[in-house]
């Protein structure tokens, strides 16, 4: 698994390498991506990589065509090539879920189950409430058990067993209620925030799974003559946990008049942000604001000034507010526009904000509704 | 859960309790930290026992990167694996046995069966584990040691566990213990091809390297001897019951596997092999321990020193009455009976004016079992006014209406 450590090395180092949502969906490319799509839809794979090769001459750094070459490499049985293709865009992308899910849908094809668990655990790192991933780790947990069952007792299963039925994901941008199928992700492609990669800012709980095998009791009295007896394997029963449930969006809520003066401060926060002064940046987060990762305040101060700090100009900009102020509290909702050197991005955000010394600061951001 | 759970808790303490000879003494909880820090433990015991602990606490996740350690650890140990198997599936769907995954795998009676010897084996290893001896109760079978036997062996068939002690002075001290197969129809062997292991007062007789051996032996093997006077005494036959290792594509053998051998993990029987003598060290096998407080055992040893001197000065006196009331009604030694022994020890004496006896190297060691009996060997220093000889001897002794008597005799 060092190749997978590796990535995660890699990921943690190109915090700033998001995905660029606004670039993918410009509708110039979108024209020819779609093109490339029916291609592929057609079957005609040798034709559709020829077409998105001579795509990505152009922009070699598109990541839907990347992916879309990924897609058209897997069906053409070139597991190797398809794997580097979304390797590359796991560590240039490493917010997105969906080269991880498909990585693991290939390793799981080489029977490679360690790999392909990893590269899904990656991809629910990214997305918490993706239910595809999700799927896609049951069965290859299920397949890790197999393979376990297998070692325990001496016998090869493999052809007994059903083949693994891990889904592809052939949209990069399955976006919310299009109603894509394989990707059931509602919103798969929110950029968790501008170079906030790998932290889900909401953790959907995977319902916690139960035990399910001997538990010995060695706490159990034992008869004052007996030799101590542990509770002997005995089983639990358990409770199926596969998927997550996705997030549902929220109603949006209608719309009070947006404050002025949270306006004020979040023009003062955008602009200190795109002006990269780390300092005003920072001093618009509340003294308890809770950090996305649950890290320390220090720890994540000193992630947010590295990325900042990092050559290349941002730009920072939000419109569609929406605030329902209660008091010296309010949540705050807009569509964030993120620009840096390395990507470019639109967001929806929720702050939960606190009126305090008559500023208002921010007590927690995260993505989604 | 709660359905097996009682069922597996009954037979586990009734199969105990019917004994009727457990240890009273032993720790019927978890081991206290100050248990298990004070040995060494190489074996999977322990790992195994926080996985299980994590289990019971539901914290799965924890238990499979626990579980995970240990196959890492022990690739081939097919228990983690099973466990581990289960761990996984029970992210997906609910579980309701043990293994219970590996039967659908495949289906069949082989991995059903496959499947129970794995769980007998967790049971007996956390059994075991969780019940090791404590420091001031021994094995009643080491009454007294060889200076020279560095080490003893005491089986317990039962719980399908080694323990080694350590000769401290002549007090046993425990060691470690280890996980060991027996015969497949487990334990008081008595016919060639019966796949028992024998019970009794053994030691090791050789030491068969590696090279010599099929990979199914493992990294070696230690025969012990299987038949001993007293087995032949009783008519029983058989040959080659070894203490060995395992083969390669497993890390350890089901609780109840071998054809009578003592089968050990590669590793433990590795260890345990720099702590055996050849010809030396006792290998006492019992259905299951009978334990003795250091006080109790004392007792017993000093009891048993002390009619063994008296047999000593008895056969010094020429006083046939004396030295006869040693020896059982039931004596019996190359074809001579209680009669005959006496009357020829009576005709011999008579024709003596003195007789001096001394009596080196005693050991004593009691048969574990149904056939209670101590086997006696020491160097014996015979000399009278007209004969002088040296032997080693080999007495046993049974108790009789509260007294010890001698049963057999004779030389080694």
């Amino acid at each position: 698994m060092t190749s997978i450590r590796l990535n995660t090395a890699r990921l943690i180092a190109s915090l700033c390498s998001v995905a660029s949502i606004a670039t993918l969906s410009l509708p110039s490319y979108a024209q020819s991506i779609n093109d490339i799509n029916k291609t592929v839809k057609e079957g005609k794979y040798a034709a559709a990589l020829e077409q998105v090769d001579k795509y990505l001459a152009g922009k070699p750094k598109d990541a839907q065509a990347r992916f879309l070459k990924g897609i058209v490499l897997t069906e053409m049985n070139k597991p190797n090539e398809a794997i580097a293709v979304f390797t590359r865009l796991t560590e240039d992308y490493p917010e997105l879920p969906e080269p991880y899910n498909n990585l693991a849908v290939i390793y799981a094809q080489q029977k490679n189950f360690e790999k392909a668990k990893q590269s899904l655990e990656m991809a629910i790192r990214t997305h918490p409430s993706y239910a595809t991933a999700h799927e896609n780790l049951g069965d290859v947990y299920a397949r890790l058990a197999s393979q376990a069952y297998d070692k325990a007792l001496q016998i090869d299963s493999a052809n007994a067993s059903a083949q693994s039925k891990l889904a592809l994901i052939r949209e990069l941008m399955s976006r919310q209620n299009k109603g894509e199928k394989i990707a059931k992700a509602p919103e798969p492609m929110e950029p968790i925030k501008p170079s906030e990669p790998a932290k889900p800012t909401r953790p959907s709980e995977p319902s916690k799974p139960t035990v399910a095998v001997p538990v010995t009791t060695p706490t159990t009295a034992p008869p004052t003559t007996a030799p101590a007896p542990t509770a002997p394997p005995t089983t639990v029963a358990t409770t199926p946990t596969t998927t997550a449930k996705p997030i549902e969006p929220a109603k949006p809520k209608p719309a009070p008049a947006a404050n002025a003066e949270i306006a004020k401060a979040l023009d003062a926060w955008t602009s200190a942000w795109s002006r990269k002064d780390v300092k005003r940046y920072l001093a618009a987060y509340a003294r308890d604001f809770k950090t996305p990762g649950g890290e320390t305040r220090s720890a994540w101060e000193t992630e947010r000034k590295r990325r900042i700090d990092k050559p290349g100009a941002i730009s920072v900009d939000y419109e569609d507010l929406d605030v329902v102020a209660d008091g010296d509290k309010a949540t705050v909702r807009f569509r964030q526009h993120y620009k840096s050197a390395g990507l470019k991005s639109s967001s929806n955000k929720v702050l939960q904000m606190i009126k305090r010394d008559n500023a208002w600061q921010i007590q927690q951001e995260r993505v989604g509704r | 859960m709660l359905s097996t759970l009682p069922a597996l808790l009954l037979l586990a303490s009734t199969s105990a309790s019917a004994i009727g000879k457990a240890p009273q003494h032993i720790a019927p909880q978890k081991p206290s930290a100050r248990v298990a820090a004070s040995f060494t433990d190489a074996g999977p015991e322990p790992a195994l026992i926080k996985v299980f602990d994590s289990i019971k606490h539901n914290d799965l996740d924890l238990a499979l990167q626990q579980s995970e350690a240990i196959t890492r650890a022990f690739p081939n140990f097919r228990l983690a694996h099973l466990i581990q198997g289960d761990l996984l599936l029970a992210r997906g769907r609910s579980l309701k046995a043990f293994g219970e995954g590996g039967k659908s795998t495949a289906g069949d009676k082989i991995s059903s069966e496959r499947i129970n010897d794995l769980r007998e084996e967790a049971v007996v290893r956390l059994k075991s584990y969780l019940s090791r001896p404590t420091a001031n109760f021994v094995p009643r079978y080491l009454l007294q040691m060889l200076p020279e036997q560095k080490h003893a062996i005491v089986v317990d068939a039962q719980k399908s566990r080694l323990y080694l002690y350590a000769n401290d002075k002549g007090t046993p001290r425990f060691v470690t213990d280890y996980y060991i197969t027996q015969g497949k129809l487990g334990a008081e062997k008595s016919r060639e091809g019966d796949k028992k292991t024998p019970i009794g007062v053994y030691h090791v007789t050789s030491s068969l390297p590696r090279d010599r051996l099929t990979n199914f032996y493992g990294t070696g093997a230690f025969p012990i001897n299987y038949p001993n006077d007293w087995d032949k005494r009783q008519g029983r036959d058989g040959h080659g019951i070894w203490l060995h290792g395992t083969p390669p594509d497993t890390f350890s053998r089901p609780p109840k596997a071998s054809d009578g051998c003592v089968v050990l993990s590669n590793p433990d029987l590795d260890a345990l092999a720099k702590s055996l003598q050849v010809g030396l060290t006792p290998v006492i096998i019992s259905p299951t321990i009978e334990w003795l407080s250091l006080a109790d055992w004392q007792n017993e040893r000093q009891s048993l020193l002390k009619i063994f001197e008296e047999w000593r000065q008895d056969w010094e006196s020429r006083d046939i009455r004396r030295y006869a009331r040693h020896y059982s009604s039931k004596f019996n030694a190359d074809g001579q009976n209680y009669r005959s022994w006496i009357e020829q020890k009576q005709k011999v004496n008579t024709g003596k004016s003195w007789i001096k006896v001394d009596a080196n190297n005693v050991s004593m060691f009691r048969n574990p079992g149904k056939e209670d009996h101590v086997v006696v060997t020491f160097e014996q220093d015979y000399r009278s006014s007209n004969l002088s000889n040296q032997m080693r001897k080999r007495q046993y002794w049974v108790k009789e209406e509260g007294s010890w008597k001698i049963v057999s005799e004779g030389s080694v």
